[in-house]
């Protein structure tokens, strides 16, 4: 964090955190965007960025606790086929269905974050393995449960989260209602993340287990909570996406991984320790730039994939090195 | 003086981890040929359907071999179901067809493998990135660039080519024949080789082994290009089998996670250090049988996936309960 | 007289905020046991570690068979031929011994394999000179051997190597009175041999027993330098050097302990049998003994991390039976962990986190970070300025501090908490003197406010300087209590002498 030649700083309350690399990465790339499509400016254009961004930024904020907590969270792409794919099955077309199918669909997210949670606690399995299996498990689900061929559209009452706009704001002309789900969702998460005990205790077990086990620290129980607000995270997003994109069993196929590109893009550490909600949000953000660009440039999508595993690989090399030198 | 300091030394005599893979083989035998016998189908016991059901897995024999030196070396490889698709492409599309162009295509399927096990060795021996993210990485860039070429079946094996798969000599599949002289190998290597013993010795303790003198770096690359270069003789092998290379074969074979948890419960730990090829062998040996136990039981497929998914994490949960470690 | 196979000259050596070695010259002939003493903090592993390429010497000099050398990793010096065991075995525990001994230089056939005959023959050569080749086969897994084993072990491999220069850092940490004998003979017969052996203790009685000569570290300086072995208390002078009623606080007067705060009576797990012990407030009880005695476990037991299973547990007053550390801590019982970074710290967090990080454990979840009912972070802050804790800031990462101001930061997690019965575990490991004597106060304190406290110790005179009573354990027992004042020797003969326990 910090580190202040003034020992008066250390009476301060505030912190005052230096300038992340990832909010410079994304001007520079909002930047290019703004040059390559000057419409950007207009509400239109950066409106729906941020609802293209939306249902990534609110998976990489939850993949943000597990990744601090120490883990991995491999499942979130999976829950999210099976979120958009179980919400089309339940609704089955009745517009009155969305009030009970969306607390359904967290009731699932927040039950299969438990699950992963309890394997990784209580049967010592290490949460990539356990997420994994759990992936290839929902994805099995998805399947069984719509037969291998989703069928039907959800209802607007659903698709009301991720497409609808409301209209006539001052100033931006328009907000989509993904985009406020994704300050309040993104907002939530930081203030839990950085302003409560769970927070500072989801460091302390990614950082040293058992010195917080000794310190007392309920390890198990905050490590659960990581995961099961990765799995929320993972069916909120589902939502969103089951509002712009279509049903189908490969509708999350990929997001994990998008989702831990862009919390170590925000400076999250691998195996634990530190790692800030706010800075996984400019991450997703860049990422989501950064595929926006590619779109312009005309490249075709496995493109994007091969690009996004070089930034994978680019930005943990890079805070490895970092580390090297800064020698900690 | 820290908790582990002061433990007492450890117990000789029968050591359960040992003989863990023995046991769980005989129980899923018998598991076999009770539901074969209770369901009446007796004729799933002759040789010649045992002698199919090894055949069912010898691609991910051939990957968990690999596999086994990456986490001897406490690595693991997750690009190998990318790889196998690559290089089962690569392989038919080079030799299209002709007789002539067999050996060509087998070179440069083994050449992709190796440079592919190359980068992934010396991203995660020289950059420091943790194993896990360098491969998936590495899985994103492999993937992204076959699906930029190809996104259905892609050229042609000729039929000299096809014995790989379908030769036999005497009542013996000649795959299973191979599949065996390169478990004898891999098993000789590690038992008889220096490089062997530095496998174990890096995996075990990394200090101690570099303190010895050990370029510990060129053992984990080393390792590395074995995994990949198994991974690209199971694509070859696929891509007889099905007489034509696609690029979905290798993740819809799972086999990035199925070839770990064969490891794994063949009793090769995840930490690395501990373990071998006979294990691995019998790992395999538990999944097919596992598997042909759900063709028998006549489980539906996406059925089949969800057990799968199941079955791994409680496989590698079987040995990782006992530790008192604590687990991210 | 020989030249010196191992001269260093002017070695200093600094760490942020510590200066680790100022200036040190030492040498070591071929046949000769030099004995290189010093309290924990003086600087003797920083010395060997220079030595043997770990760490580089800010300035100085270091001279291998009068030849200037400069070691980068500590391959290169053991190639040159000098053989380091130290405290911490290298050895592999799922490899066998032969595998071990031969660690990176396994003799081979013909045909570049492994010869594993040959490989099994010289393990048993090279065995064949200690005393316990017999009980050792080549064919064993080193996991499966004791830790007096694993060390002869470990000297094997030192001398397998053909090491002109042996360095054994406290070889007998862990030994009981026979096992320690078979050392001392082992390092005899290696003398023979003409092997230069660097011998690091803080024991008089190996001395005595091995030393040819004597180089004394203090403060990270050579505060004395003997070329016969002199009387023990010259080098306990030269060691300590300072008014020792001064550096520890002084003991409790009877006034100041109470009633008692824990009372153990017939406790026991696998690892501790039919243990008795009370522990009154506002006295500090010392627990001594070889590594592997079981201090380490009964410290576990009473907090909770691996509890007792039989026996009786009480805690002022009330009968108690802690599964898990948080229960302990509920009930009242605080721990500082002996390896500071492994089981201590959080390091990536500040030096605040780390100081609250017991107090928030126990608050709700879901509530601010900055205030709960046991601290808030005004007054963490002025705790930490009571303890004249020196950071640049309490938003720092604690890692950047020095050993002693970690501690103190852990002390303070605890504070907090108003712990009735406080456990320390090797409370002074690696923190430099002049912060040493601040833990003991401190401990004294917390003692006169109240608290019982057990204090578990690897240092003889730490143990009988700043414990009101010292209990010794060996095998899982308690086996002796000493008054305050016991000496080293009583304290040392209990603690190793080979008994007949029951199974």
């Amino acid at each position: 964090m910090t580190d202040r030649a003034d020992p008066s700083g250390a009476r301060e309350r505030r912190r005052l955190p230096q300038i992340n690399p990832v909010w410079v990465l994304l001007a520079a790339l909002i930047a290019a965007i703004i040059f390559m499509n000057p419409g950007f400016v207009e509400p239109t254009g950066y409106m729906n960025f941020l609802k293209r961004a939306a249902p990534l930024a609110i998976l990489a904020a939850g993949q943000v606790y597990v990744i601090t907590s120490g883990g991995f969270d491999l499942s979130v792409g999976s829950l999210i086929t099976l979120v958009v794919v179980g919400s089309s099955m339940l609704t089955n077309n009745d517009p009155a269905a969305t009030y009970w199918v969306v607390p359904v669909m967290l009731g699932i997210g927040v039950g299969v974050g438990a699950i992963n949670g309890l394997i990784v606690c209580f049967l010592r399995v290490p949460s990539l393995i356990a997420t994994l299996g759990m992936m290839i498990t929902l994805n099995g689900l998805a399947f069984l449960w719509s037969g291998g061929a989703p069928r039907g559209y959800l209802p607007d009452t659903f698709r009301f989260f991720g497409r609808e706009l409301i209209r006539d704001v001052p100033l931006v002309r328009f907000i989509p209602v993904s985009v406020i789900v994704l300050v309040v969702v993104v907002g939530l998460f930081a203030w839990l993340m950085h302003r409560t005990n769970l927070g500072r205790q989801v460091h302390a077990i990614g950082d040293n287990p058992v010195a917080a086990r000794l310190a007392g620290v309920a390890v198990n129980r905050v490590r659960i909570t990581a995961f099961v607000l990765s799995g929320l995270s993972g069916a909120i997003a589902g939502i969103l996406l089951g509002g712009f994109a279509g049903v189908s069993t490969d509708v999350g196929t990929g997001y994990e991984l998008q989702a831990i590109t862009a919390a170590v893009l925000g400076g999250a550490q691998l195996l634990g320790g530190r790692g800030s909600v706010p800075a996984a949000f400019g991450g997703a953000l860049a990422l989501t730039a950064i595929f926006t660009l590619l779109n312009f440039l005309g490249l075709p999508q496995p493109v994007r994939q091969v690009v996004q595993g070089l930034i994978l690989i680019a930005a943990v090399a890079l805070a490895m090195h970092r580390r090297k030198q800064t020698g900690t | 003086m820290s908790i582990a300091e002061d433990a007492a030394p450890r117990k000789p005599g029968f050591r359960f981890e040992r003989w863990a893979p023995l046991i769980l083989l005989v129980g899923a035998f018998a598991i076999y040929v009770g539901i074969a016998l209770g369901t009446d189908q007796a004729q799933y016991l002759t040789f010649d359907n045992l002698i199919a059901i090894l055949g069912r897995s010898i691609a991910l024999g051939i990957t968990a071999i690999g596999q086994t030196f990456v986490i001897l070396v406490a690595s693991i490889d997750l690009s190998v179901a990318s790889l196998i698709s690559a290089t089962a492409v690569l392989a038919s599309v080079v030799m299209d067809g002709s007789p002539a162009m067999i050996l060509p295509a087998i070179l440069a399927a083994l050449v992709l493998g190796a440079v592919v096990g190359l980068t992934n060795g010396l991203v995660v021996s020289g950059l420091k990135v943790n194993p896990l993210i360098a491969t998936l990485g590495m899985s994103l860039i492999i993937q992204g660039c076959l699906s930029a070429f190809v996104s259905n079946f892609a050229g042609e094996v000729p039929a000299a080519f096809q014995v790989f798969a379908y030769g036999e000599i005497g009542p013996f599949p000649l795959a299973l024949i191979f599949l065996l002289a390169l478990a004898v190998l891999a098993w000789a290597v590690l038992r008889f080789t220096k490089f062997g013993s530095d496998i174990y010795a890096v995996g075990g303790n990394e200090e101690a082994a570099r303190f010895a003198g050990i370029k510990t770096g060129r053992i984990v690359v080393l390792s590395h290009v074995i995994c990949s270069v198994c991974a690209a003789i199971a694509g070859l092998y696929l891509a007889s089998r099905l007489r034509s290379g696609a690029p979905w074969i290798g993740a819809d074979g799972v086999y990035d996670l199925e070839s770990i948890a064969v490891v794994v419960i063949g009793g090769t730990v995840l930490a690395g250090g501990r373990g071998g090829v006979w294990g691995t062998m019998a790992g395999m040996l538990i999944f097919s049988l596992i598997d042909s136990v759900f063709n028998i039981a006549g489980v539906d497929s996406f059925a089949k996936q969800v057990l799968r998914g199941i079955i791994i994490v409680a496989a590698v949960a079987f040995y990782a309960i006992r530790s008192k470690r604590i687990v991210a | 007289m020989t030249p010196p196979v191992i001269e260093m000259k002017g070695i200093t050596k600094s760490f942020p905020g510590v200066r680790a070695l100022g200036d040190v010259s030492f040498e070591v002939r071929a046949g000769e046991v030099q004995a290189l003493v010093g309290e924990n903090g003086a600087g003797k592993s920083t010395l060997i570690k220079i030595l043997s390429g770990v760490y580089h010497a800010d300035a100085g000099e270091v001279r291998l068979n009068g030849e200037a050398v400069h070691f980068s990793h500590p391959v290169e010096s053991l190639h040159a031929g000098i053989a380091v065991i130290y405290q911490e075995f290298s050895l592999l525990p799922e490899r066998t011994v032969a595998q071990n001994l031969f660690l990176g230089r396994e003799p081979r056939t013909r045909f570049g394999l492994i010869d594993g005959a040959r490989m099994r023959a010289e393990a048993r050569e090279v065995l064949s000179l200690f005393a316990a080749a017999g009980r050792i086969d080549p064919d064993r897994m080193v996991g499966e051997l004791d830790v007096a084993t694993q060390q002869v072990v470990e000297i094997a491999k030192a001398v397998s190597t053909g090491a002109r220069v042996v360095v054994m850092d406290e070889p007998t940490a862990a030994l009981n009175e026979a096992e320690c004998e078979e050392l001392f003979t082992t390092v005899d017969t290696l003398r023979e041999r003409g092997v230069a052996i660097i011998y690091i203790t803080h024991r008089m009685r190996e001395i005595t027993r091995l030393a040819d000569r004597v180089t004394v570290l203090k403060d990270g300086e050579v505060a004395a330098r003997f070329d016969t072995v002199p009387a023990p208390e010259a080098i306990v002078r030269a060691m300590v050097g300072r008014d020792i009623a001064d550096f520890y606080a002084p003991p409790a007067t009877s006034e100041e302990i109470g009633e008692p705060v824990l009372s153990v009576r017939g406790a026991g797990n696998d690892r501790l049998h039919d243990i008795g012990l009370d522990v009154r407030a506002g006295e500090i009880v010392g627990l001594a003994g070889i590594q592997g005695a079981g201090r380490v476990a009964l410290a576990m037991a009473l907090f909770g991390e691996s509890p007792f299973d039989r026996g009786e547990v009480t805690l002022n007053g009330g009968t108690v039976d802690f599964r898990s550390p948080r229960a302990a801590i509920t009930g009242g019982v605080g721990l500082l962990p002996g390896d500071r970074k492994g089981e201590g710290l959080v390091l990536m967090q500040s030096v605040r986190d780390n100081g609250m990080l017991t107090s928030r454990a126990f608050a709700p979840l879901w509530s601010s970070d900055r205030r709960n009912t046991r601290a808030d972070t005004t007054r963490m802050d002025e705790l930490l300025d009571h303890m004249e804790i020196r950071a640049a800031s309490y938003d720092q990462d604690i890692r950047a501090l020095s050993g002693g101001n970690q501690q103190k930061a852990i002390v303070a997690r605890w504070l907090s908490m108003r712990p009735k019965l406080l456990i320390f575990i090797e409370p002074t490991r690696g923190i430099d003197v002049n912060s040493k004597a601040g833990i003991y106060h401190l401990m004294r304190d917390l003692a006169r406010e109240g608290a019982g406290i057990l204090m578990i110790s690897s240092d003889l005179p730490e143990v009988i300087g700043a414990a009101d009573r010292v209990l010794v354990m060996q095998q899982g027992r308690i086996v002796a209590e000493f008054p305050h004042g016991a000496s080293e020797q009583d304290i040392m003969h209990a603690a190793t002498e080979e008994r007949e326990v029951a199974a």
